[in-house]
Formats: C-alpha cells, sequence, structure tokens
C-alpha cells in the first residue's frame, strides 16, 4: 500500500489545492484538521463514521439513511484532534438531489459552516467494485490526499471475490486499505494514513494520473478497465439472499409474510412489552413510595410524589414498549428486509401517486417523523418531498404508543381472536396504526391530485444483500433510543407535569390548597370542556390534549398527575382511574384524536426548517387537528349509538 | 416461448432470460442514475424476478440487483436476448 503513480492515464493532475482551501499549492501542509468519508450509497460511511468517532449515526441496511453532514472526532483510531466529516452517499460530482449536493458542497469547500476537507477517506463497497470504482475518478481528481478503503472485504472474501490491492493502489495513485467497517477490522490503516499526513509532508508529494472523464459512459469505461487490471472477481452474489428473496418476493407468500411480520411486530409489542410494562410500573410505584418517605414535611412528600413522580412514572412504564419496537424496526432495517417492503408496496404507493423513493422516509416515521422528514431531501421531486413531508407525521410514531397501550389496556378485554395466535389487543393496536397509513395515503391523494400535482418520479431500488443485524448495532440503537425517551421524560415531561401540578393547586385559600375543580387548571379545563364534550372528553382530557401540543406522550403524564390529584380517584390506578371517568367510546375517541393529530412540536419545527416557510407546517397543524377532531366526534358517537 | 424470445425493450424480457443493454431512452438525471447502478450499454442484464404484485421488476446487472417499475424498463432497448444458464439464476 503505497502512494504510487504509475498509469496510462491521459492527463495528469497536480496534487496541489486550490487556493479557496488556504493553503499555497506548493506548500504541503504540516498538519491537518478535516478528514471527509466519501462514498456511494450504502457502502458503510455512517457504520465506519461511528466507529471511528464513537459516535452513533444512524445507520440502516438501504441506500439513503445519511441526509447531512455530520462531525465527529476521531478519537477511534487515536486522533481525537481531528473532525471527522460523514456525508450522504453520492454516486458523481454531479447531482441532482439536495442531499447530493450537500456532500459535493462540503468536498468543495463551499459548504458555509464547515471547513473544506483536508483529507478524504473514499469508501467503496468491495462486493460492488466494478460500479462503485466510478465515484472514485472524480474524487481523486479534487487532489486531496485520499484513502481508498473497501468495505465488507470479509463478505467479498467469503463468496468467493478478490482482487489485488497493490495494483489498485498503483492505478489511482492512492493507498488503498481493505476494512470491515461493521467489526471495526482494518482501521489501523486509516490510523496509519492519517499520522502520515500529520507527520512527514513527502508522503503527499505524489502527482496522480487519471483520465479526464466527462460522462458517466467513459467514467464507466474507466472503472471497467481498472477492475481488470486489478484482477477483481466480483463475489457470487449471495446464495441465502436468492433464497431467501425466491420466498419473501414470492407471488403469494410474499404479500403473505409481510403482513406477517406487520402484525408480528404489534404481537411482540404487546404480549412481551405489557408484562415487562406492568413489572416496571410496580418498581416504579414503590421506588416513588421510599422516595416520598424520605421527606419530613408532609407537603415535601405531596410534591415529590404527586407533583413530579406520578406523571413521569405514567410515561416511564412505557419504556419495555418502544425499546421492543425500536428492536423490531432495527433488525427489519438492518437486516435489508426494509428494501424488499419497499418493493412489495410499491403498488400501493404508485396507485396514490407517491414517488416509490418516499416510502422509506414514511417507513421510517414509524420510528420518527423527524428524521423521516429529513430523509425525504432523497426525492429528486420538489413537489413529490413536500407531499411526503406534508403526510409523513401521520405514520404512527413511538410517541403514541403510551396512550395507545393505556388506552386500549385500560378499555379493551385481553381477548384471544383467531385462535391463541392474535389477541383483540393487538388488533385494535393494528387498526390504529392502519389509521393512520390510511389517512396518510388519503391525504397524499388529496395532495397530488390538486396543490403538489407532479409527474411521477421513477422507482429505481437497489435490493441489498441480507445481513445479519449485529448485537453490537442493535445494542447502541435502543440505548441510544431509551436514552432519548428518559431524558425526554425526565426533563420536557417532568417540567410540564409539575407545572400543571402546581396549577392544580393554586390559588391557596387561607393556607389550603385549592380543590382541584376550583384551580386554575380546573377552571381552565371546565372552561374548555364544552368543545370537547361531543367527543366523549372530560375536561382532564383537555388538559392533556393542550399540554400534549408540546409531545404527544405528555398526555400520559397530565392524566396521571391530574388523577394522582383528584380526590375520587387518588387511590386507583390510572387504568382504572380512566375506567371510573371515561366511556368506552371517549377511550376510542382518544386514541383516534392522537392517530391523527399533529401533537409534535420538533416535528413543526422540522418542516419548518426543511420548507423554508411557516406557511407549510401551520396548515399542516390546522389540518391535522381538525381532522383528528372530526374523527373522534365520529367515533365517540358511532360508539355511542352502538351501546 | 421463442416469440417472446424477441423482446426488443427491457420491460418485456420474461424472467429467467437474459439481453445485452442496447440503449436507454430516458431524462437525463434518470439516465444518469441508471447508469452508475450499472445499466451501460453492451452489459449483460438478467431479469431475476418480479415483485408479487407483477411489477416492479427486479433486474439483476454486474452483481447488483436493481428493482425497475415497468415504466422505466420500457425505455431500455436491448439486444440478443436469451435464456439465462441455470449457474446465473441458481
Amino acid at each position: 500500500m503505497s502512494d504510487c503513480c504509475d498509469t496510462g492515464g491521459t492527463v495528469t493532475l497536480a496534487p496541489p489545492r486550490s487556493k479557496k482551501r488556504g493553503q499555497a499549492p506548493d506548500q504541503t501542509p504540516s498538519k491537518i484538521s478535516t478528514v471527509a468519508l466519501v462514498g456511494p450509497p450504502n457502502c458503510g460511511k455512517s457504520t465506519l463514521f461511528n466507529r471511528l468517532t464513537g459516535l452513533r449515526q444512524k445507520v440502516a441496511n438501504y441506500p439513503g439513511v445519511t441526509v447531512e453532514q455530520h462531525f465527529g472526532r476521531m478519537g477511534g483510531v487515536g486522533r481525537g484532534d481531528l473532525v471527522l466529516i460523514d456525508l450522504p452517499g453520492i454516486h458523481s460530482l454531479h447531482t441532482f438531489s439536495e442531499d447530493a449536493r450537500v456532500a459535493v458542497d462540503v468536498l468543495h469547500g463551499n459548504m458555509p459552516g464547515t471547513p473544506a476537507p483536508d483529507a478524504v477517506l473514499l469508501v467503496l463497497d468491495a462486493l460492488h467494485l466494478n460500479r462503485q470504482l466510478m465515484l472514485a475518478a472524480p474524487v481523486l481528481a479534487l487532489g486531496l490526499p485520499t484513502l481508498v478503503l473497501l468495505n465488507m472485504a470479509d463478505l467479498m472474501e467469503a463468496q468467493g471475490g478478490k482482487i489485488d490491492v497493490l495494483a489498485l493502489a498503483r492505478e489511482l495513485g492512492a493507498p488503498v486499505a481493505m476494512i470491515c467497517a461493521t467489526k471495526g477490522k482494518g482501521l489501523d490503516a486509516i490510523a496509519r494514513f492519517v499520522n502520515r499526513l500529520s507527520g512527514s509532508p513527502e508522503a503527499l508529494a505524489a502527482p496522480v494520473q487519471l483520465p479526464v472523464l466527462q460522462n458517466v459512459a467513459s467514467c464507466r469505461q474507466w472503472a471497467n478497465g481498472v477492475s481488470a487490471r486489478t484482477n477483481y472477481k466480483a463475489p457470487l452474489s449471495s446464495l441465502w439472499t436468492r433464497r431467501l428473496d425466491a420466498v419473501l418476493l414470492h407471488k403469494v407468500w410474499g404479500p403473505l409474510i409481510f403482513l406477517g411480520v406487520v402484525i408480528g411486530v404489534f404481537q411482540v409489542v404487546f404480549a412481551a412489552g405489557l408484562p415487562l410494562s406492568n413489572w416496571l410500573d410496580k418498581i416504579l410505584s414503590q421506588a416513588g413510595g421510599a422516595l416520598a418517605g424520605i421527606f419530613p414535611a408532609h407537603w415535601l412528600q405531596v410534591l415529590v410524589r404527586d407533583g413530579v413522580w406520578n406523571g413521569m412514572q405514567a410515561v416511564m412504564i412505557f419504556l419495555p414498549q418502544i425499546l421492543l419496537l425500536f428492536l423490531v424496526i432495527g433488525i427489519l432495517e438492518d437486516s435489508g428486509y426494509l428494501a424488499r417492503a419497499a418493493l412489495i408496496a410499491d403498488r400501493v404507493m404508485r396507485s396514490i401517486g407517491l414517488n416509490g423513493k418516499a416510502f422509506i422516509p414514511l417507513l421510517s416515521a414509524y420510528a420518527c417523523a423527524v428524521p423521516a422528514i429529513m430523509a425525504t431531501r432523497t426525492i429528486e421531486n420538489k413537489r413529490d418531498r413536500m407531499a411526503t413531508i406534508l403526510v409523513a407525521p401521520f405514520m404512527t410514531c413511538p410517541a403514541r404508543l403510551p396512550i395507545y397501550t393505556l388506552m386500549i389496556a385500560a378499555f379493551i378485554p385481553d381477548r384471544h381472536i383467531l385462535g391463541d395466535l392474535f389477541g383483540m389487543r393487538a388488533a385494535v393496536m393494528l387498526g390504529l396504526y392502519l389509521l393512520g397509513f390510511l389517512a396518510a395515503l388519503g391525504t397524499a391523494r388529496l395532495l397530488k391530485s390538486s396543490v403538489l400535482k407532479a409527474s411521477s418520479a421513477p422507482f429505481i431500488l437497489e435490493l441489498p444483500q441480507y445481513r445479519w443485524p449485529t448485537f453490537r448495532s442493535m445494542g447502541l440503537r435502543l440505548l441510544d433510543r431509551g436514552g432519548v425517551f428518559v431524558k425526554q421524560t425526565g426533563t420536557v415531561i417532568l417540567a410540564v407535569t409539575f407545572v400543571l401540578w402546581l396549577l392544580s393547586i393554586v390559588p391557596f385559600h387561607a393556607g389550603e390548597m385549592a380543590s382541584l375543580t376550583g384551580s386554575v387548571i380546573g377552571r381552565l379545563g371546565h372552561f374548555i370542556e364544552p368543545a370537547i364534550r361531543p367527543l366523549g372528553f372530560n375536561w382532564k382530557v383537555g388538559i392533556g390534549l393542550l399540554s400534549s401540543v408540546i409531545a404527544r406522550e405528555v398526555i400520559v403524564g397530565t392524566l396521571g398527575t391530574l388523577y394522582g390529584a383528584d380526590p375520587a380517584t387518588h387511590s386507583l390506578g390510572l387504568q382504572a382511574a380512566l375506567r371510573h371517568d371515561l366511556t368506552l367510546g371517549g377511550a376510542m375517541a382518544l386514541v383516534v384524536f392522537f392517530a391523527f393529530a399533529m401533537q409534535c412540536t420538533s416535528t413543526l419545527a422540522v418542516v419548518r426548517r426543511e420548507t423554508n416557510s411557516w406557511k407549510w407546517p401551520a396548515a399542516q397543524f390546522l389540518y391535522m387537528t381538525g381532522l383528528a377532531y372530526i374523527a373522534a366526534l365520529g367515533t365517540n358517537q358511532l360508539l355511542l349509538h352502538l351501546h | 416461448m421463442a416469440a417472446t424470445l424477441h423482446a426488443k425493450v427491457l420491460s418485456d424480457l420474461p424472467i429467467g432470460c437474459c439481453a445485452t443493454l442496447a440503449a436507454l431512452d430516458l431524462p437525463e438525471a434518470i439516465q444518469g442514475q441508471l447508469l452508475h447502478l450499472g445499466f451501460v450499454p453492451e452489459t449483460r442484464v438478467l431479469a431475476l424476478r418480479r415483485a408479487p404484485a407483477g411489477d416492479p421488476t427486479v433486474y439483476c446487472v454486474d452483481g447488483a440487483e436493481i428493482a425497475l417499475r415497468r415504466e422505466t424498463a420500457q425505455f431500455i432497448a436491448v439486444t440478443s436476448v436469451c435464456k439465462a444458464d441455470r449457474e446465473a439464476l441458481r
């Protein structure tokens, strides 16, 4: 692996960089500070980024997961002084979509706020080197010191592929190393590369010869030539991938398995998650009692238990279910099944006029609408992108899970339907997920046939090979997601429920706390009650709706606090208190309201950012809330008349 | 079967058959993307399987498996259609 130069190219490209980078051409820098990770989509850049920096960017087994640049320090190879930039995947330096433009701008040093990189780590997927090499020419032509990394080297060798690495280094005029980012193998080559760049400047002075590449076809020809001269033998396509696809994409079995997978996800979340939640609930109750017991004064005990602990506990107990959901989604993402799901669902997507590429952002909206809306940057067509942004919040994110689970567990009997396989509770949950999905489809249809009419963009999807999800990747993901949830509960929800509790005991009369109905919050609740009465909601739910505009899971904390503060329901658990206070119609109307309503400030903020206007998020909020109100009204009235 | 072996465009290529890509007649952006994914004239392409709904179709080109809708594949011309050998299909 040396910096040789001996190719039969047609033009010599001098290594010095343009003046924009702030360095004189004849003076090689003695120190580098910024390194960029470049490569085609789904070649493993973010996995490597996470390895090198110890950070945790989202990774998955499909193209287009990273849509903007991320920064980290290269502590993973002992160089915490160097900044590493992770970029969205690109096929070439001429690009059409927003995420790819980010990558190209950063590389050219044109991205405000991002330093121009001093060196490049070019990551290529060793399984598809023929076509991945096409990116090597324009990237090397940038003239930056470059280390070429052939990722998934272990898979390539296991499947009978091979390549002459030294010959490739000669052809490219850049050092080449084989790595395996998921297992962290071969990273020492990266350490040597950056250390040498900061150490001896001569290591850089290698004039590189590459052909001038105007169009894709000649670029392709060059890449083919290079892979032929380096004896590249592509690995046989994985036998397992073919065999699995024969079943998973089968005419009959494929859709059935798809359906089974979807149902299975809910069954796991309920059958395994609910007992865990109940167990956590007991533990937290005892912990809360013990914690309150520490304080000597009665009013302090009340403050700790009613003001702080009740609301937090009501939300925190859903942690097991949320983690389970992320585990299953993570397994589907990392294994490569999601790309197949996109293929199976393409027909539906097309019938509503949505871009095939919209499928993956919409699917990831099941985890959270915020990254999903950012992931729409991979959609080239502006109108298609806008439509996808506007419908993404209808997809059921885990923040709805607490209120869904609470209401279902309180109001739906635990009965089996379809034998022992499928419970009634899971069925209701599945119905709510379907409801959100149908609202998204209907809205997309509406938008595409009116304000956002556009010719349909093509569906071009590469099916990645199936891979085993690694324990490390799953573990990190759960840790992160759990951390976000706990942090949110410990900060936002804690603050909201505390303020609500305070408002529920003021104003004081002669040193006594106000009764709940006489308190500020009680008066406000009763003031808005007429508007929500037809939906089957009482004033406590109304306060919950108001407070959950911040984030959906806040409602559970609010209900926990308010029912805990009410003497009539103080001694009951939250589920029993709700059964005592609401009808089935009201309960189901509440979950239907949450299926549709836009109760999330983070999503509104990201829509504002991505659309560059307040017009879209405002319209989205009004539309979704209006739809939620009407649907909840319908649900309550329907159930009232059925009973 | 002999009649179907005269496919002129990729979307008409029967499953389990190979062809040589001749030309792409698509908007520049799409064409560029396809070329990068390996749909280059002179390359052999194999129609591997169709999605359960009958569309899109998964094509095997240059060791990668890529799904295209009929509406895209019908603008890709192919020549020398033949049945793929069993090794390629496995």
